[in-house]
């Protein structure tokens, strides 16, 4: 029954605009002349140079910049190691913890995550006398711990798929288990790493209700200060900082479906 | 001839004297209550190519893999010259295996796969290119060096795989299904090829399949398995002629199986009462038994004569009736039904091309076999 | 031979320590998550059972070392207090019920398109896949903030609409319920698609062949052989959607009115504007408990699904 009905054509083609149309408005208006942000008033790019004029946006654009980069490898460490672990090694005492852990962070609200997080540092403050100050190692300690759930699904699923064989075929070639991990299996879900890399980025780089939390002074994130414009209304310069965002984030994606193309010729599957 | 095929030649495994390249001695492999391999005993010589033959589930991959060292034997002993085996983990054996889906690692060149064993076994990197192009040359697949596993056909990934267990010069190679992807006419295609290699290097080959063709065309010896257990080794050519039980006749090939009992039983020859055959049938050997025995005789539909004019002095006459006519083109299967109901299946080379067959549907036909062509199965 | 590469070394070494190798490897995500998210919520456990205080940190501390004894202090006055208050109430059921309905909208949406795209020759399914997934990496924030401008009184929406000559006057559609719908369906999409696109391209065209050659009419065949084979999909699709959608914040705070109430901007309130972590942490434990349920359900549904791939 491959014959689809016009109907539901239509109705995928709606559905598309709707995903698409609110974007699309915000990259439009970032050029508008007028500060009544829906009303065209000609094309102007007046509003991306008051964006790099702002010294508080590009603060905080440079502290989401370093603590996603942070966060998104340690995600990817955490993850792929509890990944490994889970898809690999048999049975163990803590493995239906482990498995519980590293998927709760998925559905969780964020606003209990941050709120446990934040009573978590200041405990343990008490306690230990560390962390000393909120800022941007806490931030960072957050977002790596959600961030690895989501690398973790990312990871597991291509570890699942993976055909073992080439694992045995190594170890009988001579090679010790480390080194097979590093030679081989690596290697092959390189792509899901990377994959998992640029997820855990994104949602760092995403984050307000954790970051808030968790945060401390003088560690301000750039979805902070945007929350912080835009409760008091619409805002032009923020338009053109969603249509960089979001032409950074379109040719990221690009790139990365372009490798995910290209990993599937090579697995064997 | 090469001194390993020389070997093989000379039937080691009739000398007495000669010490097994591999002993598996009473292998047993329980998962849970379920046990895989039932103390299972082998000796396998130098130079041999043999194979592990049965269905899927009858334990031949598993043995396989406890040779290998990705299981752990429950209890027995396995010994590669000399050496047991116990607590050798794979990357330290002197085995390689061939995987039934080549496992080849899928962000290497076809070179890289094949140099991979030989950089764990740390060999200077001037030895490890001659031995890799020597080995490329063997399998024919010099042009592939540079190519990746995705861009080669199904039988160049085998070659690759072949190569690069091989180039490790193992004691063992160990073939998982080796020509279980390919189809048929690369299949026996390869088949000769292997052997070829094989007598060339001298290596000792230990092959699965479910696939008999391939055992009887690749094998010095066969090892015949089914639920965990071996029910019988010996050449292809003492398989299929002399069968030890019902199984290995029915497993090889087709068969004809009369059931009966022993009617005579003297020093060079046994008569065999077989109510549904209507005959004492004649088998020139004798075997341990006692009169009244039920036994059953075997007798391959090749071996078996079939014609309307009458059959002379073959020593095992029958009569029946055509119910079914197969051409294959190069021969022909008759089912016959006898007057007592059972059917028989007789195989005809076609030697001579006609338009129409002599024989059809409800003729009338004598069939029969010589006295020799039949063997008694006790089990 | 004698310079061993790394990889073997710290092979070597692990094998020495044996079994030690294994339990190094899997305490290091163990670990880090015991530390960072689940005691943490003991510890937000255990704050609810406190008292707002003026101090460093907010609130009295529950075990107390006095006179050579133990105090131990559990307040349950939190939970009573949540109880009482209709706020609270109110709150969890407005969140539960603009989360349910949210849910079924983005189902409704979700499912034809994510049929659609399953249905698509192979290999325009990723291209179609990936034009899903790409607004989601786009930022959240910001896409709640674009429909700011389309819902508003001078917004897009209503200039098309009041330009065209369809209304007169703007509607009202931001700070209501409907904006904060919308803003749930939106967002969370992809959330629907991608679990009910898995679900749907495993399903096999001969069981729907089947059915039509058994005479059944389409509609038939897709209310009784594709939806109940995609159920698992339908239920793992709408709790991503509903579990965090009750907890949200960030959509009620923008898009919301006065009206709407959230218990995400509860618990938000109570800890930044109110500071009493106590009662913050109150309503984090009830949250997690009316949340217990649809959790069950996700477990049931993505093992569900599992079984159904091996």
């Amino acid at each position: 029954m491959k014959r689809k009905s016009r109907s539901l054509m239509i109705f995928g083609v709606l559905g598309f605009v709707f995903l698409y149309a609110p974007i699309l408005s915000l990259v439009i208006f970032s050029f508008n002349e007028s500060r009544l942000v829906t009303v065209w008033g000609g094309f102007s790019t007046k509003w991306y140079g008051e964006l790099f004029r702002d010294p508080q946006i590009l603060d905080a654009a440079w502290v989401s910049l370093r603590v996603a980069l942070a966060s998104a490898t340690l995600s990817v460490v955490i993850g792929t190691v509890a990944s490994f672990v889970l898809v690999r090694f048999r049975r163990f005492r803590s493995k239906t913890l482990l498995s519980m852990m590293i998927t709760a962070p998925l559905v969780m609200p964020e606003v209990i995550i941050g709120l446990a997080l934040l009573l978590m540092f200041v405990a343990m403050e008490s306690v230990l006398g560390w962390p000393g100050e909120r800022g941007i190692m806490t931030i960072i300690i957050a977002h790596s711990t959600f961030g690895a759930a989501y690398a973790a699904v990312i990871i597991q699923s291509r570890l699942v798929d993976m055909d073992l064989s080439i694992e045995e075929a190594a170890l009988d070639l001579g090679a010790h288990p480390v080194r097979v991990f590093f030679d081989v299996t690596l290697p092959v879900i390189a792509p899901a790493l990377m994959s998992g890399w640029l997820l855990a980025f994104t949602l760092s780089l995403d984050d307000l209700v954790v970051a808030s939390f968790v945060s401390g002074p003088g560690a301000s994130t750039l979805p902070m200060v945007i929350f912080s414009k835009v409760r008091l209304g619409v805002s032009p310069d923020v338009n053109a900082l969603a249509a960089i965002i979001i032409g950074v984030a379109s040719i990221g994606i690009i790139i990365a479906a372009l490798q995910v193309s290209r990993s599937k010729n090579m697995s064997q599957s | 001839m090469s001194e390993a095929n020389a070997v093989a030649g000379l039937k080691p495994w009739t000398d007495p004297n000669a010490v097994p390249f591999l002993q598996i001695k009473n292998v047993t492999k329980k998962f849970g209550e379920f046990t895989s391999v039932n103390n299972v005993s082998l000796e396998i010589y130098k130079g041999e190519i043999f194979c592990l033959l049965g269905g899927s589930g009858c334990g031949k991959s598993t043995l396989l893999r406890m040779l290998s060292g990705f299981e752990d034997l429950t209890s027995g002993q396995i010994i590669i010259d000399g050496q047991d085996q116990a607590g050798i983990p794979p990357y330290k054996r002197p085995t390689n295996m061939m995987f039934q889906s080549y496992a080849l690692f899928p962000h290497m060149t076809v070179e890289k796969n094949i140099a991979y064993g030989l950089k764990r076994d740390g060999l200077p990197r001037a030895e490890i290119a001659t031995r890799v192009t020597d080995m490329l040359s063997l399998v024919q697949m010099d042009a592939f060096a540079a190519r990746k596993p995705h861009q080669l056909s199904g039988g160049q990934r085998q070659r690759v795989a072949l190569a690069r267990a091989l180039v490790k010069k193992p004691k063992l190679l160990l073939l998982d299904e080796p020509m279980g992807a390919l189809d048929k006419k690369l299949r026996e295609e390869t088949q000769f090829e292997l052997i070829k290699i094989q007598e060339s290097l001298g290596v000792t080959f230990v092959v699965v399949t479910h696939d008999q063709q391939e055992a009887m065309t690749l094998s010095s010896r066969i090892g015949v398995m089914t639920a965990g257990k071996i029910v019988q080794v010996g050449t292809p050519r003492e398989i299929y002629e002399y069968p030890q039980n019902r199984f290995v006749a029915d497993f090889i090939g087709s068969v004809n199986i009369f059931e009966g009992r022993i009617a005579e039983d003297g020093e060079s020859h046994v008569v065999v009462a077989c109510p549904e055959a209507g005959l004492g049938i004649y088998v020139p050997h004798s075997i341990s038994g006692v009169i009244g025995q039920k036994v059953a005789v075997a007798v391959r539909p090749e071996k078996m004569q079939i014609s309307k004019d009458d059959l002379g002095d073959l020593r095992n006459k029958l009569s029946g009736i055509i119910d079914e006519i197969a051409y294959l083109g190069d021969s022909s299967v008759y089912q016959i039904r006898l007057n007592s109901g059972k059917r028989v299946r007789v195989n005809q080379s076609n030697l001579f091309r006609s338009e129409e067959s002599s024989l059809n549907y409800g003729d009338r036909v004598n069939l029969g076999w010589a006295g020799n062509a039949g063997i008694v199965v006790t089990s | 031979m004698n310079s061993l590469p790394l990889g073997s070394k710290i092979g070597a070494l692990l094998g020495r320590l044996g079994l030690k190798g294994r339990i190094l490897v899997i305490a290091i995500p163990t670990v880090w998550l015991l530390v960072f998210f689940l005691i943490p919520f003991l510890v937000v456990a255990k704050i609810s059972f406190s008292e707002a205080a003026i101090a460093r940190p907010p609130y009295l501390p529950i075990v107390e070392w006095i006179d050579g004894f133990f105090r131990v202090n559990l307040n349950f006055n939190n939970y009573l207090f949540l109880l009482e208050d209709p706020l609270y109430l109110a709150a969890y059921l407005g969140s539960v019920k603009i989360a349910g309905v949210a849910t079924l909208i983005a189902l409704l949406i979700g499912y034809p398109m994510a049929y659609l795209i399953a249905r698509s020759p192979p290999d325009q399914r990723n291209l179609l896949l990936m034009l899903v997934v790409l607004p989601f990496w786009t930022s959240f924030l910001l896409r709640v903030y674009a429909w700011i401008g389309f819902l508003k009184g001078n917004g897009v929406i209503n200039n098309l609409l009041m330009s065209v000559g369809i209304i007169d006057e703007p509607l009202v559609m931001l700070q209501t319920d409907f904006a904060v719908y919308v803003g749930i369906v939106y967002t969370y999409l992809p959330f629907m698609i991608l679990p009910l696109y898995a679900n749907l391209v495993k399903l096999d065209e001969a069981y729907l062949e089947a059915s039509s050659d058994l005479g059944a009419l389409p509609v038939t065949t897709f209310l009784t052989v594709t939806v109940p084979l995609s159920l698992s999909g339908i239920i793992a699709g709408c709790m991503l959607v509903f579990i965090p959608a009750v907890g949200e914040f960030v959509i009620p705070a923008l898009l919301g009115g006065p009206d709407t109430l959230m218990i995400g901007q509860v618990l938000w309130n109570e800890f930044f504007s109110n500071r009493d972590w106590p009662v913050a942490s109150s309503v984090a434990i009830v949250m997690l408990f009316v949340l217990v349920i649809p959790i069950m359900l996700l477990r049931w549904a993505q093992s569900a699904s599992e079984g159904e791939t091996r």
